[in-house]
């Protein structure tokens, strides 16, 4: 049986693990690397790095810390962040990544999407997508880039089913009103995405409590779920939250 | 050392790295003589089956692998790698493959939109066979797939392990004498990955015939 996955998230500054609020306030946390091992050695089924300063800076991503992932670990890895076209993918699938995921540069230029997918397949080309509610689109939320910035005309909806018939082979969608608070995951939007598309859904931004992972990948209906702050602050362990899913018989990989 | 075949389908840098960190000294094979004298082969692969087919070809790789099965020399298969080793793929509008193994490669069908192709995450492989590459891997341990096609097997004996997906079981390990081949990606697979590729390491292959 095709099990839930459970998605540590580190964003990388400077070359350190941060973590903020709403996607301000930043706290330095320690070195990448060193920490995918420790999460990967505590039953994390997948990371997933995003050089959170590298669009701003309008500088690469850090393929220096990518490589030095991937001779250390050993689970599917996805890198974000500072990615501005096909050569800059396929410089960091070769460091080493599994996939990249592509969230401003793919509202700017779509066509990036499918190119992707035609050079590394769809399995490699992850849809970043950061939504805030907004009652003035059709589904309820709407796109903003530019880490949380840059509100864009663009449903969140819309965006998701047309990003995925240009090539993305998987969704992974970010709540900027729940991000960081720890008071759960945004379960309608999530739900409506994962119903609409035929490719999986990786939940991000709320979660605070196992109960919240639960939601959203029953009622919710995501792949994975994400987590960051929980792990990295909040006094949970992977093998700790996969051992309570499990408890409610959610299917979840117990090493 | 260990050849891994490079023949234009997709990325080998996970795989070398992670036979690296168990110590193997490996080898990018661009062509079959670069491969001829490796002690075993890892046959790898991400991407369509006929673009495959034909980088194989090119390199002479369908010929390398043809001897490397009469000739005994252990060999595991990956991901598309697997699914080459079989008589035809319904990919791409339906194609020939290397026919080492009886059987034929399916799509996934499913009518239910909440059934996601590709098979994307962690899934657990039944043992169908013992065999030594399964040492230290209980039946049940989960492994990372990615792909949206599978393995039908002519002859049930070649299973060695299966997997069920929505409803649907598939063989997701073939085992034939020094062939071994998994749909999942042990090199992604985390500890019960890496105790697979070590057990290949170290396997002594039977003969063929």
């Amino acid at each position: 049986m095709l099990l839930k996955r459970l998605i540590v998230c580190l964003d990388v500054r400077d070359r350190k693990v941060t973590k903020g609020v709403r996607f301000c306030g930043n706290v330095d946390l320690g070195d990448p690397v060193e920490m995918a091992k420790l999460y990967s050695a505590d039953g994390a089924d997948e990371l997933v790095f995003y050089d959170i300063t590298a669009s701003a800076e309008n500088r690469p991503i850090d393929l220096d810390m990518v490589r030095r992932t991937a001779e250390n670990i050993f689970i599917p890895f996805t890198v974000g962040g500072g990615i501005r076209n096909v050569g800059d993918m396929r410089a960091a699938l070769l460091a080493g990544a599994d996939k990249v995921s592509l969230n401003s540069l793919a509202v700017r230029h779509p066509e990036v999407l499918t190119m992707g997918a035609k050079a590394f397949g769809s399995q490699c080309v992850v849809l970043g997508m950061d939504v805030r509610r907004n009652p003035d689109f059709a589904s309820g939320y709407q796109v903003v880039t530019c880490g949380g910035r840059c509100p864009e005309n663009l449903d969140a909806l819309d965006w998701a089913q047309r990003a995925v018939a240009l090539g993305a082979g998987e969704i992974c969608l970010n709540a900027i009103d729940t991000d960081g608070v720890c008071q759960g995951y945004e379960m309608t939007i999530t739900r409506l995405i994962a119903q609409a598309v035929r490719v999986p859904v990786i939940a991000s931004g709320g979660a605070g409590k196992v109960d919240d992972l639960a939601e959203v990948l029953t009622v919710g209906k995501a792949s994975a779920a994400l987590v960051a702050s929980m792990v990295h602050t909040g006094g949970f362990t992977c093998r700790g939250i996969k051992e309570e899913l499990a408890a409610r018989h959610l299917p979840v990989r117990l090493m | 050392m260990i050849a891994i075949l490079d023949y234009g389908a997709g990325n080998l840098t996970s795989v070398r790295l992670a036979l690296n960190h168990l110590g193997a000294e490996t080898l990018l094979a661009a062509s079959a003589s670069d491969a001829a004298h490796a002690d075993k082969i890892i046959f790898p692969g991400v991407g369509s089956a006929a673009s495959g087919m034909q980088g194989l070809r090119a390199r002479k790789f369908d010929a390398l692998l043809a001897d490397a099965f009469a000739a005994g020399k252990p060999v595991l298969s990956i991901c598309l790698g697997m699914q080459m080793l079989f008589d035809t793929s319904e990919e791409d509008g339906g194609i020939d493959a290397l026919g080492l193994i009886p059987g034929v490669i399916r799509k996934f069908a499913f009518a239910d939109f909440d059934v996601k192709v590709p098979h994307i995450g962690w899934n657990t492989v039944e043992h169908d066979a013992k065999h030594p590459l399964w040492r230290n891997i209980p039946s049940g341990t989960a492994f990372y797939f990615v792909h949206s096609y599978y393995a039908s097997t002519a002859n049930a004996s070649d299973a060695a392990g299966s997997t069920e997906y929505a409803g649907c079981r598939f063989t997701s390990v073939v085992a034939k004498n020094n062939f071994f081949a998994t749909q999942f990606h042990p090199e992604r697979s985390g500890k019960a990955g890496m105790t697979l590729l070590k057990n290949f390491l170290e396997w002594e292959a039977p003969k063929c015939c």
